[in-house]
């Protein structure tokens, strides 16, 4: 630790930075950053947090599975989704959860192909956290339909019963843009890992560890030639999840967008889900990353820079949140529709109102802190932002899906919601295995790119 | 024989195993054992130690083709019913129904000798009649392959014309109700009608002998001329033996006001359809009074607008007015043009006060109830009754006391009503007595031992008498104890024997309408289980148990027809469901009735003194219905309740008291305590409270047991309804109570569309024109194809009373399950269709608006773009229909419907009350064999009974026609009293509904949204007196929020 205090008074020396705080602190090599993370997978010792940790984690995915095998049994109504409030919690988290997953293409594409070298030490997990938060949100719709058995049927696929799926139902839409972003997040992470598997493959000295990275690294030599095509396909893969990331979350925006409900029926949806996916996807990087840095020792890879930029990005999409909310606000005003107006009286007045005033506490007011370079930079100020900004984007899509169904057209229809203790199971349990996922991806890969990394040393050296 | 009653009494504890096994072992010869053992070799077994002693009992045992206790079941009925059982507990227990074994094969076998109009797949009507409180309301129950599936109304019956209430519509669910009971019970033990009548008939000789001396029999209101036949012969035979009878809901009041009035017992009906102006006084003449359904025809064929055909007022007569005062909100309030909230016990006053402005010579002056109704109103009323003689018509509650009905009819001879809005009839009851002097006597009897052997046939005295009398306490000392009744309940639990009742359509019988017309009661299937009719068990103790209800019913007739043309007179009764000529003759009555002021029920009370209201439970009557699911499950119109009954009060009165909705009160009177949670209901009279008779039942079966509380505790052995002089007391306590409405206003957003008759006679476009459909709006998308048919309907809000008779017709046609109170306070209830209520004006005596709400068919239907896998469709003729097959449950089309008429299937409902075809086997005859019953995780929604459209069309395109306007009724058009619902072919221009759309009156609910519904509203009319109403307005301005939170359902 002192060790890098020390390094840290060497900061305005640090060639390449523009600002003060380099991306990777200096006096690194290739084999330091190689050993340094390769051992975490390798050699050093597990530490007795990652066992407790993944023990909470696996025990709350055994609560998981078991609500989903009592749902199987008895059906929805265990939960507290009624009629009108149709949709409800497994809604609230699947749309939770897909936003999460937005930070790790983001950080991996288009930080790539704009050439933000400072993603290099972020990319990796947060490549994984999409992977793994996509698959805790695909979860939900899947248990929510009240015949989970026939979810097959959302598919297109040709079948005797010559049957078509809708197309004109945004429910269509999301099943193959949640399909194409995992298939395309899993396929991204696995091309960035294949020069690390053959890393760890040849650095385990276990032979079965030997052959099973070496099986997925697919044969990787490291050659000019693998270089050159590897760099080639990436690239490519970049551009074409680039896309997704604007793709999925406005096609889950156009689930409410395209219904007539009021509080959903608003053209804003699309641009502002996206802004808001960002948002919490970067806050849920930093919630994992400042824990991951201190327990494994990886403040040199993963700097204050990598920090103040991801507060940075928080602060501009919040923004555009805060300009989206705002806008709703307006809107609902403007447009001089009274169930327009009713809804947005109700979320600030209703019975539902604490959660609307939490939500502007935890997105628009917390965040403005990050305007301050020192709070920036404080990183316990940035990990109670981030988390703020978990609850708050969860209570956003709460507020925007129950707030709004519980009090719709008919004042006869109106009703209260109230979440079940199996409601409550289901949305812990995704976080179960959520981060039962990603410890065993700690345990078992290298969480920060290492090929990228070394990459950035040759870089620093070389303009040095 | 008192030894063996009284352990026929101890029976209910099973009496130790009195088999003849004798345990004491037989000493062994062990010595012999041994040689036997040695001697054996090779493959030798033994069975046991004693075949190898060869001990006489072994061989004996042996020798005997059955144990020897077996001898018990030699009698076949007991042998039978013992297979029953062991292959029922086998099959409980698993045995070859484990999801590994084959189906059984079962053969189909057509008919050898088809019977006549027999078509499978078709169903067979048939006439027949239900009864409340004793009066018939004439049927047409569905038949399909022999089991009764629905019910209808008979056209041809004076107090059905076409339609029913929704006890008829839910009666049919009690039909198969697996709770009903199965067997005849000996003290709680499993017997046999032989039984029952060899016990009997050695009762019989003796009570000949005292010449019935210490027999009672106990019945409810008897209209059946069979059954008073029956009786009275039976008490010519035996002159010492008693008849009592006693209905819970009954009828006291109005017959001792008539004696009072006419110095003879003597029925009045009125004439609804003479009435210009109608004063009803705590009266419910809506639902539940005899003849209310016809009576609700007549009233609303007043009143509806849309049945003015061309140009407007062509129909020659004047909308009438209503006036009601009202103790707590009822159906009659909603419908009046003014209403009044008053306490039960002021009306008296008020009947007084009124009376004595018309002129009629009235006891003093002193009329404290007067200053309850202000003068302006007091005017407008006299005004307008003195204006309309002989075409006004004052009612009086059922609850009311004696003197409210002499008053009442004192105010109608006054006002030259009588003859022409009300007509006297002779009595439709056989035996008109006062049935709480009637009961009270029997308890007396019972008290002085002097009751020795008490037939109850039907009816649970226990459970429904009075508080007051103590029935129970006495109803233990009768030596012997018969209950003839559906189900095994509180009475039968504490009788020696329990009889089942046979369901009314499972039994011959016959009864009278509220006009004394005779209907002829054709069972529609052989009981289901052992049921017998009280008609059978007259039979057996007139000594002639050979005697079949049929031959009974047919004795009776054959006896007042003569054998001429019997056969061709008893065919028509049956055919038509009325029995020609019946209906009582006017009755020409004397005059005798002087007001006295001793004749007013009790000095009245202080105000601060609250009084409770015991009226019929809206939806379980007075408990006969608490197993019904249907029944329990439907909201009560008003406060829109279900599962349970609640201590209602009015706003100010909470506020006095410091009570809240849920809270569980104590309300005692007399060292009598019932604990109720409270519900606050704007509109109910102050410090009066309503307490809906029927709950609390303990053994009414899995639906009825612990709904509510016993409201019959507090019940005092008075004829009104009423009891003044009661406590309330919070308790601290709470108890959730599961609404289906928890929101009461409009928020100002036009749902009901309002006005009043000057207004639309000024202006007949005043319904806001962005209500109205809109037409040719501009959109990219195609037209729907015009097709022959569009389905389209029309609900006349000025005509809907909210009866609820609509929900459970539509229940009993689309097979739709019940819930359960917890799932309905989740709002999961299954309603397709709904009645919303919405107030208007002040928390303490608000206007009162219902609202029919099932599918609009929407031409351009939200639901049908958002369902991912097509399972919501548009049919070509308009109709928006749910394939629940392909749907796979994500709700989003609930979500986006406007209007949240799709019910979602939660649980599997049917398995949760043990109501599924695997625990209530019976429960699949109910099924209606045209609608698929939805399995869990898929959405439902009312589709305009597309079974009765497609049987329509099936018979029209066989004859090659058109589809006739009328020939397709839906399930809750064929259940409305009052016709409010129309559904047709909105393409034909001549059909009945395509030309109430063109009314100026028509709207669609939420019409901005452009969903283009098909099925519209007509605004709601109101003729309020001149003076009284300026011109009103359309807009309702939301009641004040905060005063309404504390009246709305708010958190559970």
């Amino acid at each position: 630790m002192s060790d890098s205090h020390d390094r840290q008074s060497n900061i305005a020396m640090a060639p390449h930075s523009s600002t003060e705080v380099p991306m990777l602190e200096p006096g690194h090599t290739y084999g330091s950053v190689t050993d340094q993370i390769s051992a975490i997978v390798l050699t050093r010792r597990t530490p007795r947090g990652w066992f407790v940790g993944f023990g909470i984690s696996f025990l709350l995915l055994m609560a998981f599975l078991y609500a989903t095998a009592y749902l199987f049994a008895k059906g929805i109504g265990i939960w507290g989704t009624t009629i009108p409030i149709g949709w409800a919690f497994p809604i609230v988290n699947f749309v939770w959860w897909v936003g999460i997953a937005h930070a790790g293409t983001l950080i991996s594409a288009i930080l790539l192909l704009l050439r933000q070298e400072w993603r290099t030490s972020i990319n990796r997990f947060a490549e994984a956290m999409t992977l793994f938060a996509v698959s805790c949100a695909g979860l939900f719709p899947l248990l929510h339909l009240g015949r989970p058995w026939v979810f097959y049927w959302l598919l297109p696929y040709p079948n005797t019963m010559d049957l078509w799926p809708q197309f004109r139902s945004p429910l269509v839409w999301d099943v193959f843009a949640v399909l194409t972003y995992f298939t395309v997040s899993l396929l991204f992470w696995y091309a960035g890992l294949i020069p690390d598997l053959a890393t760890l493959r040849d650095r385990t000295t276990s032979r079965f560890a030997q052959i099973v990275y070496g099986m997925l690294a697919l044969g990787w030599r490291g050659s000019a030639a693998h270089w050159h095509r590897y760099q080639t396909a990436y690239l490519l893969m970049a551009g074409l999840a680039t896309p997704l990331v604007i793709s999925v979350h406005s096609i889950v925006a156009m689930d409410f967008a395209a219904a007539i409900v009021p509080g959903w029926h608003t053209t804003i949806f699309p641009p502002y889900f996206v802004a808001g996916a960002i948002f919490s996807g970067f806050a849920m990087v930093m919630t994992l990353a400042i824990p991951l840095r201190a327990v494994y020792g990886l403040q040199d890879f993963v700097t204050m820079r990598h920090l103040d930029n991801m507060a940075k990005i928080i602060l501009a999409t919040g923004s555009i949140l805060a300009y989206g909310y705002f806008i709703e606000v307006f809107f609902s005003y403007y447009s001089g529709n009274p169930y327009e107006r009713y809804v947005t009286i109700n979320r600030a007045l209703g019975p539902y109102a604490w959660s609307y005033w939490a939500l502007i506490a935890c997105n628009i007011v917390t965040p403005q802190l990050l305007w301050s370079r020192s709070l920036r930079r404080s990183v316990p100020v940035l990990f109670v932002v981030a988390m703020a900004i978990n609850v708050g984007m969860w209570l956003e899509r709460f507020v925007i899906v129950v707030i709004s169904l519980h009090r719709d057209f008919l004042p006869s229809s109106w009703q209260m919601y109230y979440p079940t203790a199996w409601d409550i199971t289901h949305f812990v349990g995704s976080l179960g295995l959520f981060f039962t996922l990603l410890f065993l991806f700690i345990r078992l890969l290298p969480m920060i790119s290492i090929f990228e990394l070394r990459e950035l040393v040759h870089e620093t050296e070389g303009e040095g | 024989m008192t030894d063996d009653v009284n352990n026929l009494a101890d029976l209910r504890h099973p009496p130790p195993d009195c088999t003849d096994r004798s345990d004491e072992s037989v000493p062994l010869d062990w010595d012999t054992l041994r040689t036997r053992l040695s001697g054996a070799g090779g493959r030798t077994f033994w069975k046991g130690l004693d075949e190898l002693t060869e001990s006489p009992e072994f061989l004996d045992y042996v020798s005997r083709e059955f144990p020897r206790q077996s001898g018990e079941w030699m009698d076949t009925v007991a042998r039978r019913s013992f297979l029953k059982l062991m292959a029922a507990s086998l099959g409980l227990a698993g045995v070859g129904l484990g999801g590994c074994l084959r189906q059984p094969d079962e053969k189909i076998v057509p008919y050898v000798r088809q019977p006549e109009d027999f078509v499978p797949g078709n169903p067979l009507f048939f006439a027949t009649c239900t009864t409340l409180g004793g009066y018939a309301m004439g049927l047409l129950v569905e038949s399909h392959l022999g089991r009764p599936t629905k019910i209808e109304g008979n056209p041809d019956h004076p107090a059905s014309l076409g339609a029913t209430d929704a006890f008829a519509q839910a009666s049919i669910l009690s039909l198969y109700d697996p709770d009903r009971s199965q067997t005849v019970l000996k003290g709680g033990q499993i017997s046999t009608w032989g039984e029952f009548l060899t016990a009997l008939s050695a009762e019989l000789p003796a009570l000949r002998g005292r010449d019935g001396k210490g027999l009672a029999i106990l019945t409810e209101t008897v209209t059946s001329p069979t059954l008073a036949g029956q009786l009275r012969s039976l008490l010519k035979e035996l002159p010492a033996a008693k008849w009592h009878q006693y209905e819970p809901v009954g009828r006291d009041n109005v017959r001792a006001g008539a004696k009072r009035a006419f110095g003879e017992y003597v029925d009045s009906i009125y004439h609804f359809d003479r009435a210009e102006v109608v004063l009803a006084l705590d009266a419910e003449f809506l639902t539940g009074m005899p003849g209310s359904v016809r009576y609700a025809r007549h009233f609303m064929d007043r009143r509806k607008l849309s049945r003015r055909d061309g140009p407007a007022g062509a129909t020659g007569h004047a909308m009438n007015r209503l006036y009601a005062i009202e103790s707590t909100p009822g159906l009659c309030g909603v419908v009046a043009d003014h209403r009044l909230p008053m306490r039960a016990d002021r009306i008296e006053g008020f009947a007084r006060a009124l009376a004595g402005e018309l002129g009629v010579a009235v006891a003093d002056g002193q009329v404290p109830a007067a200053t309850e109704v202000p003068a302006a109103w007091l005017a407008a009323l006299v005004s307008d009754l003195k204006s309309h003689r002989g075409t006004s018509l004052v009612i009086a509650g059922d609850g009311q006391p004696a003197v409210v009905h002499a008053l009442t009819h004192a105010i109608n001879r006054s006002l030259d009503n009588l003859g022409r809005t009300v007509e006297t009839i002779e009595p439709v009851e056989a035996e008109p007595v006062d049935q709480l002097a009637s009961l009270r006597a029997l308890v007396e009897s019972m008290r002085a031992d002097e009751v020795d052997l008490l037939v109850v046939l039907g009816g649970n005295p226990l459970y429904n008498a009075p508080g007051e009398l103590d029935f129970a306490k006495y109803y233990e000392q009768v030596r012997l104890r018969v209950h003839l009744s559906e189900y095994f309940d509180e009475t039968s639990f504490v009788s020696h024997w329990h009889i089942p009742a046979a369901h009314y359509l499972e039994s011959w019988g016959d009864a009278r309408a509220f006009d004394g017309t005779a209907t002829i009661q054709q069972p529609l299937i052989a009981p289901l289980y052992q049921g017998r009719t009280a008609h059978e068990l007259l039979a057996s103790l007139s000594g002639h148990p050979e005697l079949t209800a049929y031959e009974v019913v047919r004795q009776y007739w054959k006896g007042r027809w003569g054998d001429a043309d019997f056969e061709m007179r008893w065919q028509r009764a049956l055919h038509d469901g009325v029995v020609a000529n019946t209906k009582a003759q006017p009755h020409n009555v004397m005059w005798s009735f002087t007001d006295r002021a001793s004749a007013s029920i009790s000095p009245l009370a202080d105000h601060a003194d609250l009084e409770v209201n015991l009226c019929p439970d809206p939806t379980v009557w007075d408990g006969r219905f608490a197993n019904n699911g249907w029944l329990q499950e439907l909201p009560k119109p008003l406060t829109k309740l279900t599962w349970d009954n609640a201590a209602i009060v009015s706003p100010r009165t909470a506020e006095r008291l410091g009570v809240s909705n849920h809270d569980l009160v104590e309300l005692s009177r007399g060292g009598r305590t019932v604990r109720a949670p409270a519900w606050i209901v704007p509109g109910q009279a102050d410090d009066s409270i309503s307490l809906a008779l029927g709950y609390g039942r303990t053994r009414s079966g899995r639906i009825g047991n612990g709904a509510g509380v016993n409201a019959y505790i507090l019940k005092t052995a008075r004829p009104e309804w009423f009891v003044g002089g009661v406590e309330l007391k919070p308790t601290g306590e709470r108890r959730a109570l599961a609404v289906t409405q928890n929101h009461y206003s409009m928020e100002g957003r036009g749902l009901v569309q309002i006005g009043t008759l000057t207004q639309f006679e000024h202006d007949p476009k005043f319904v806001d024109a962005t209500s109205r459909h809109p037409e040719n709006l501009p959109t990219l998308y195609p037209k729907y194809e015009e097709s022959e048919n569009a389905w389209g309907m029309v609900i006349d809000q000025t005509a809907c009373t909210g009866c609820n008779a609509c929900i459970v017709a539509c229940q009993a046609e689309n097979n739709i399950p019940i819930v359960g109170k917890e799932q309905v306070g989740k709002g999961r209830e299954m309603h397709w269709l709904r009645i919303d209520r919405y107030y208007k004006g002040g928390l303490d005596n608000p206007e009162t608006y219902f609202q029919p709400v099932a599918c609009m068919h929407c031409e351009n239907a939200p639901c049908e773009l958002v369902c991912p896998v097509g399972a919501t469709v548009h049919s070509h003729e308009g109709l928006n229909q749910m394939v629940y097959n392909r749907c796979v449950g994500t709700r989003y089309c609930s979500n986006n419907c406007p209007y949240k008429v799709r019910r979602f299937n939660f649980l599997n409902y049917d398995a949760e009350f043990g109501y599924d075809g695997d625990q209530a086997p019976v429960l699949k005859l109910l099924r209606n064999p045209d609608v698929t019953v939805r399995s869990r995780g898929v959405m439902e929604k009312c589709t305009y009974c597309i079974q009765r459209i497609n049987e329509s069309k099936i018979e029209a395109q066989k004859q090659n026609r058109p589809v006739r306007d009328g020939e397709i009724v839906t399930a809750c058009q064929g259940a409305c009293p009052t016709r409010a619902i129309v559904f047709g072919n909105i393409r034909d221009s001549e059909s009945q509904v395509a030309r109430l759309k063109e009314s100026p009156l028509n709207y669609s609910l939420l019409a901005q949204l452009n969903t283009l519904p098909r099925t519209t509203y007509l605004a709601r009319i109101r003729n309020p007196h001149p003076d009284l109403e300026g011109p009103a307005t359309t807009d309702t301005p939301p009641i004040h929020p905060t005063a309404m939170d504390r009246v709305e359902g708010g958190e559970r």
